[in-house]
């Protein structure tokens, strides 16, 4: 069986994989944080939104390899 | 047995890159430059009239521009950047509200195209911010002080430092920029593509394919587009958040004194 396709797809799709666990753990962190202090909502949630984008640029290089190393 | 693992529809093309080479509306200019200049208009007309009459009981648009203005100055320049952010709020309101303008075209009738998905206009909107942030450093620093801010951490044994060192003036002075606008460019991309995914898939289920089912079936392709619109708006609002977000961490790092 043969099977026409774009290897690329799938590399993009391991390349998700990391980044979703990581963006997960960040809002893990973020809602404990929030549910033992309250008050520190506003220091954490800019420090959440950083470790998520950090941890999401990896899942972005990845689509952008994806389409940019062609088909 | 052959099989085609990305059109298992006979005559449907995925849309891919080709969706963003848009033809040029006269001479070389082309939508995202028509959008640039558009968001610039918009932007500069908004903030004209809710600063116009200022009062000391605010009106409603001198309320909406002063808690625009408020976001970026108490809960990103202020937490990020330290004692000397005011100067920086400025820089930083136009350019949450360039960013923001532009993203949320992509999901106005009519324009629906996220100016920033074309990579070289997040490369400029980097370039600029690295110059700010580089610039901001020189000057509280000079030179010497900004380069051992930005690659050389205290406390670090010597052997390790020689690992350490070109590793943090790659991520610090030239890694900064490419992921800040890759990140832009990346997300406003996806989002098209998946906008423009769901609604071309519908319009080949209603339209093109001869099965009854999919012509049925069709209303829910529609249905998903919508719902991936709203959450474009929210992804498009996230995202020019963390680009001013970052853009503030990284001034308020090459303005950090003890490091």
């Amino acid at each position: 069986m043969n099977i026409v396709g774009n290897l690329n797809t799938i590399g993009y799709g391991l390349s998700a994989i990391g980044p979703g666990i990581g963006v997960g753990i960040v809002f893990a962190a973020f809602i404990n944080g929030v549910a033992r202090q309250p008050e520190a909502r506003g220091q954490l949630q800019g420090i959440a939104f950083i470790g998520f984008a950090l941890s999401e640029a990896l899942a972005i290089l990845g689509l952008v390899l994806a389409f940019a190393l062609g088909a | 047995m052959t099989m085609t693992a990305t059109a298992p529809a006979p005559g449907f093309e995925a849309p891919g890159v080709d969706a963003f080479q848009l033809p040029a509306l006269f001479g070389s200019v082309t939508k995202p430059v028509l959008q640039l200049v558009l968001a610039a208009i918009i932007i500069v007309v908004l903030f004209r009239v809710a600063t116009s009459r200022m009062q000391l009981v605010p009106s409603k648009g001198q309320f909406l521009g002063e808690s625009f203005h408020g976001i970026v100055r108490n809960s990103i320049a202020r937490d990020m950047i330290g004692p000397e952010f005011l100067k920086y709020v400025p820089f930083l309101t136009a350019l949450f509200a360039f960013v923001l303008v532009n993203n949320l075209f992509g999901i106005i009738p009519i324009l629906q195209f996220p100016t920033f998905s074309h990579p070289g206009v997040p490369y400029a909107l980097a370039g600029l911010v690295w110059l700010v942030f580089t610039y901001a450093g020189i000057r509280h620093h000079g030179f010497g002080g900004y380069m051992r801010i930005s690659t050389w951490p205290p406390d670090v044994p010597w052997w390790v430092r020689i690992i350490l060192t070109p590793i943090e003036f790659l991520s610090n002075i030239i890694l900064r920029p490419v992921t800040l606008s890759l990140r832009l460019f990346g997300n406003m991309f996806a989002g098209h593509l998946l906008l423009v995914l769901f609604i071309l898939g519908g319009e080949y289920m209603l339209v093109v394919a001869d099965s009854i089912l999919l012509k049925v079936l069709s209303p829910f392709a529609f249905a998903m587009g919508l719902v991936f619109t709203f959450f474009e708006a929210f992804i498009q609002v996230v995202q020019a958040y963390i680009f001013v977000m970052l853009t503030a961490s990284y001034i308020g790092t090459v303005l950090a004194d003890d490091h």
